[in-house]
């Protein structure tokens, strides 16, 4: 089994409350010297498919097709090591 | 005018808007389910409020792909009537039938309640009843309604006056606090180019009888109706 | 169980002591499980009696004093026993309601604690064939200046939208009141009420031998093994490290299991439907078997679950949410596939029903627990604790206010008093297109669908009256509720009822609890309300602090025509503005005094259930007549307050020009005696509500006139309307 972990941020453009209200709570607690944060998701996708340049390519497809909107969303994709069978 | 009421895993306003289009406006309605790939004998298709799918990843992200919504888009490009409310607004935009997203609330909070929208142009089939700049009052139920769309995306949408609906104050102005969730230029609704597709945050069907609050929705459902039959009103 | 109790452990039992630990058993209800078996249990079926026979499922503490409730009349259709009680509202339908607690989950992961809990309480009302149609939540929490209430407050809020909102059940009303009593022990009730026509009521008693068991909807996993157990005992630092016991919902399953047993019901052969909550697996086989009087065989093996090497004992005391078992015929099995099917749910088939009256658990083909159902689901010995009263405090000495429109203000922008909307605008309370009455008032309003009839709903527990008097407070909480459905127009139909008191170990606890039972029915029988279903919820200690006594009164009413609903707020400029009812010299427990900083102590409001009854007949006679155009219960903040709520729903002022009472003006303006309620007429009905007053020989006070820019009331209050509405609407 391959595993792919898939980040989707909003992009930058993209105002994010979320963000900005973790900003904010960590200026309560203190870590004054936060200046952004920006939410996102984290995806752990696992397949099994043998060819390391195979997996890959199925997932950007995934991510282009699903798992980002292109409209408010980027991706980052990172292949993890020693996921071969 | 037969409606057609799609229902896909988690949706809960198919009833609602069953109800407003049938029981309130004496109009057909069937309920479709979301592996349908035949909407013929539809004049309407709505695609109603809910979490489908749970909004899971992202609001109408996988709805989006299930067999109903090649129909719906098909329907769409021959003319035929399209309404998405709240979650519906959602899955069109997914399936790129509108433009923009809907991202958290401003206030990162789900928000319920009745707001002011103003009517912005008389051309999209489920406004020919109303004249622009009249003030409706219809209550919202999201917590992902904040529109988005990129600056370019945005001045088009203008130019084409593709705006139909604008959160505003009771006496119909745009004002920030007006803005229950952030969107963009206070948008509640955007159509397509054409205007048979409309997708709102609001939800009409919760306003069609006094007896709830109010029946300000009534104006933009008999607008399709009116549009469908070509009365003009 | 407490330390000193397991210190007692006797020597024979010491093999088990970590066992008896872990599954909060008594060495003498050990003995009883031996005594029944003829033999040790194994783990599994000492995993499973630990469950069963603890508080949360067995109300051994309570049951011997809930026998006094009067549960039967002439609209009961099911009452306690059931998944949820029913009541018969004409037309053929059933209203399906019940409340039901999830404190400890809240106390623990407060999203995740709420979320499951309104879960759990949509799945008892649609186990019963019914369609939910509101949900109600009755929160306490501590002070929100502290960090950690105001983390349990906000993720119990967001839970309880969260799960409502995406399953799409609307959120009509509830309660939430602050003392530092519930400091990291949050009071969160859910209370759902739904529809069905009487054919379609479904039980959950499965009485045909040969019936093939389905479980249906979420994969089993290893969550809230053991929260049953979690339940019942007291909290300490270590239960934040139990939290495996917590439980994660997914509301979209549910809607789909909820839409599938829905057509489910539709179907012949279906003999019973049960969710599984409490004790998971275990606690619904037993139960449905048992109220069957007949047995059940499960085979483990065909269970699906979501982890790997999950055993036997994990399977049957997981409490993974969104599960439901399904009894059906035989014949009827396939079709009842196809409807899950549809719904893109698995049903695995997992046991039959027997004729033996035991429970036997296989698993790989062995058979790995074995147990007399009897024993099981009603074997445990009832507890009687000890009592002892607690000395009744004189009353308070009266601070006396100089100026009652600083208090009026201060009060109004109170937790306790503040206006909810901050709360209820994150539940959607619409959805369903039958909401007449949101939430924000007295008591909510539903549309029968298909009908001109409503439904009113409400939830009352005022903590503070009960803490000064467990009997008289619980009966005041009876008469609220009724009061607050009478406002409405509606006429007070059944009663739900959720008990949270503290550790019943505490003689003085106890004693608590027996109380506020007594109270209980004495106030139900008084009104002829039947208790059709409730729940119990002990140790609610933390850290050896325990909670005001809470017990909770769920009350759905009924009105005949929609048409003559009466809402809480002002209606037209020049109305007259009456009190009915008469106000007493009473301050303690209220909402005055605990602003002033004052200790809680005297005697509560005296509630009069005979007046009670006389105020509510006249006040619902005066709607019916067409005479009143608005009704607003006066309670919490007293006199003062519900005038000015009155003009703040309806939007309006008031001008009260000289208003006084036989008695101190504290009392008059900030007390909080019963049965009392503001009405606005219209001036040419003076004499009809009159009359109708003299003929139920309730006293009226005529207030004041609606209208103008300002609260005026006396020399005393005069505030512009907008101030009184920023005070009323702080954030919290």
């Amino acid at each position: 089994m391959r595993k792919a972990e898939v980040f989707v941020t909003l992009k930058p453009v993209v105002n994010d409350p979320q963000g900005l209200t973790i900003r904010s709570g960590l200026h309560a607690l203190g870590f004054d010297k936060v200046t952004d944060v920006r939410s996102g998701k984290y995806l752990l996708v696992t397949l099994d498919e043998p060819d390391a340049a195979k997996a890959r390519q199925q997932v950007e497809e995934m991510a282009r097709q699903l798992l980002a909107n292109e409209v408010i969303e980027d991706y980052r994709i990172t292949m993890l090591q020693g996921g071969g069978l | 005018m037969r409606t057609g009421v799609v229902v896909f895993p988690g949706t809960w306003s198919d009833r609602d808007c069953g109800h407003a289009l049938g029981d309130v406006l004496d109009q057909p309605v069937d309920y479709v389910d979301y592996r349908e790939q035949n909407l013929k004998g539809l004049d309407l298709v709505v695609l109603p409020g809910g979490f489908s799918y749970g909004d899971y990843l992202r609001c109408g992200a996988i709805a989006r792909f299930t067999p109903v919504m090649e129909a719906v888009t098909a329907f769409a490009a021959q003319g035929g009537l399209v309404l998405g409310i709240c979650n519906g607004f959602q899955i069109l935009q997914e399936a790129r039938l509108l433009p923009g997203a809907l991202l958290k609330n401003a206030s990162c909070e789900f928000r319920c309640e009745w707001v002011h929208l103003r009517v912005e142009q008389s051309n999209s089939a489920f406004t020919v009843d109303c004249r622009p700049g009249q003030v409706l009052r219809i209550p919202i139920s999201h917590g992902e309604g904040n529109f988005f769309a990129d600056p370019s995306a945005l001045e088009r949408l203008e130019q084409e006056s593709r705006v139909v609906f604008r959160y505003c104050t009771q006496d119909g102005q745009s004002a920030p606090d007006a803005n229950p969730n952030g969107s963009l230029h206070n948008i509640a609704g955007i159509s397509n180019v054409r205007g048979n597709v409309l997708g709102m945050m609001p939800h009409p069907e919760r306003a069609c009888e006094a007896l709830l609050g109010g029946d300000d929705g009534l104006l933009i459902l008999q607008s399709a109706i009116h549009a469908w039959s070509r009365v003009p009103a | 169980m407490t330390g000193d109790q397991l210190s007692t452990t006797t020597p024979e039992l010491g093999v088990r002591r970590a066992q008896l630990d872990s599954v909060a058993l008594a060495d003498e209800e050990y003995r009883e499980i031996v005594r029944a078996l003829g033999r040790e249990p194994n783990d599994l079926e000492l995993g499973m009696f630990g469950a069963l026979w603890s508080e949360h499922c067995s109300y051994k503490t309570s049951k011997a004093l809930l026998r006094q409730l009067p549960t039967e009349g002439p609209n009961v259709l099911q009452g306690p026993g059931e998944n949820a009680g029913a009541v018969d509202i004409g037309d053929g339908l059933a209203a399906v309601f019940k409340i039901e607690s999830h404190n400890h989950p809240s106390a623990i992961e407060p999203y995740q604690g709420a979320a499951t809990g309104v879960g759990g309480i949509l799945r008892d009302v649609f186990a019963m064939g019914a369609r939910p149609i509101a949900i109600l939540d009755v929160l306490r929490f501590g002070p929100l200046d502290r960090d950690r209430n105001r983390h349990l407050f906000q993720g119990v809020v967001a839970g309880i939208g969260g799960y409502g909102n995406c399953f799409g059940c609307p959120t009509v009303g509830g309660e939430v009141y602050f003392d530092p009593a519930y400091t990291d022990n949050p009071i969160v009730n859910a209370m759902c009420v739904g529809l069905v026509s009487h054919e379609g009521l479904r039980r959950a008693r499965a009485d045909r031998a040969g019936d093939v068991v389905l479980l249906v909807g979420a994969d089993t996993g290893r969550d809230g093994i053991q929260g049953a157990t979690f339940a019942s005992v007291e909290m300490d630092e270590r239960s934040a490290s139990r939290r495996p016991a917590v439980q994660v919902g997914n509301p979209f399953l549910e809607k789909l299991l909820c839409e599938a047993c829905l057509v489910l019901n539709e179907l012949e052969g279906v003999t019973a439907t049960q969710d599984l909550g409490a004790a998971g697996l275990t606690s619904a086989a037993s139960e449905l078997a048992y109220r069957g009087r007949r047995g059940i065989d499960l085979e483990v093996d065909r269970v699906s679950r979501r982890e790997h090497g999950m055993s036997a004992y994990e399977v049957m005391l997981s409490e993974s949410q969104e599960r439901m078992l399904v009894v059906v015929r035989p014949a009827a099995e396939a079709a009842a596939r196809d409807v899950f099917e549809h719904f893109e749910l698995h049903a695995d088939r997992i046991g039959t029903i027997t004729g033996s009256g035991r429970i036997r658990v296989r698993e790989g083909g062995a058979v790995v627990g074995d147990m007399p159902l009897k024993a099981l689901v009603d074997g445990v010995p009832s507890r009687s604790p000890a009592v002892e009263f607690a000395d009744k405090h004189p009353s308070p000495p009266m601070p006396s206010i100089a100026e009652p429109e600083a208090i009026l203000l201060d009060l109004l922008a109170s937790p306790n008093l503040k206006s909810r909307r901050p709360i209820y605008r994150t539940y959607d309370h619409q959805v369903q297109d039958n909401t007449v009455i949101g939430p924000g008032f007295d008591a909510a309003l539903l549309r029968v669908p298909g009908t001109n009839k409503g439904l009113a709903l409400t939830t009352d527990g005022n903590p503070w009256y009960v803490a000064l008097d467990p009997y008289d407070g619980t009966r005041a909480a009876v008469a609220e509720a009724a009061r607050n459905i009478a406002c409405t127009g509606a006429r007070p139909l059944a009663v739900t009822n959720c008990l949270n008191f503290g550790n019943p170990d505490r003689p003085s606890i106890f004693a608590q609890l027996q109380e506020s039972v007594r109270g209980l029915a004495d106030a139900c029988r008084a009104f002829e309300l039947p208790v059709v279903s409730g729940n119990v919820s002990l140790y609610n200690e933390t850290s050896e602090r325990n909670i005001l006594p809470t017990p909770v009164i769920g009350m759905v009413g009924l009105l005949d025509d929609l048409s003559k609903r009466c809402p809480a707020g002002f209606q037209e400029d020049g109305d007259l503005v009456f009190l009915l009812g008469e106000t007493r010299d009473e301050l303690a427990g209220s909402q005055y005094l605990q602003l002033l900083g004052a200790r809680l102590k005297g005697r509560p409001p005296s509630v009069s259930l005979e007046m009670e009854r006389r105020l509510q007949s006249a006040l619902l006679d005066s709607i019916a007549a067409g005479v009143v155009r608005s009704a607003h219960d006066v309670s919490d903040g007293g006199l003062l307050i519900a005038l000015a709520e009155s003009a703040l729903f309806g939007r309006r002022g008031l001008k009260c020009p000289n208003v006084t009472g036989a008695m101190s003006r504290e009392a008059f303006f900030f007390g909080e005696s019963l049965g009392r309620v503001i009405v606005s007429i219209a001036p040419r009905q003076v004499p009809d509500l009159q009359r109708l007053m003299v003929h139920h020989q309730i006293p009226i006070h005529a207030m004041g006139v609606v209208g103008g820019e300002n609260f005026q009331v006396g020399s005393d209050v005069r505030v512009p309307l907008d101030t009184l509405r920023q005070a009323w609407e702080t954030a919290f």
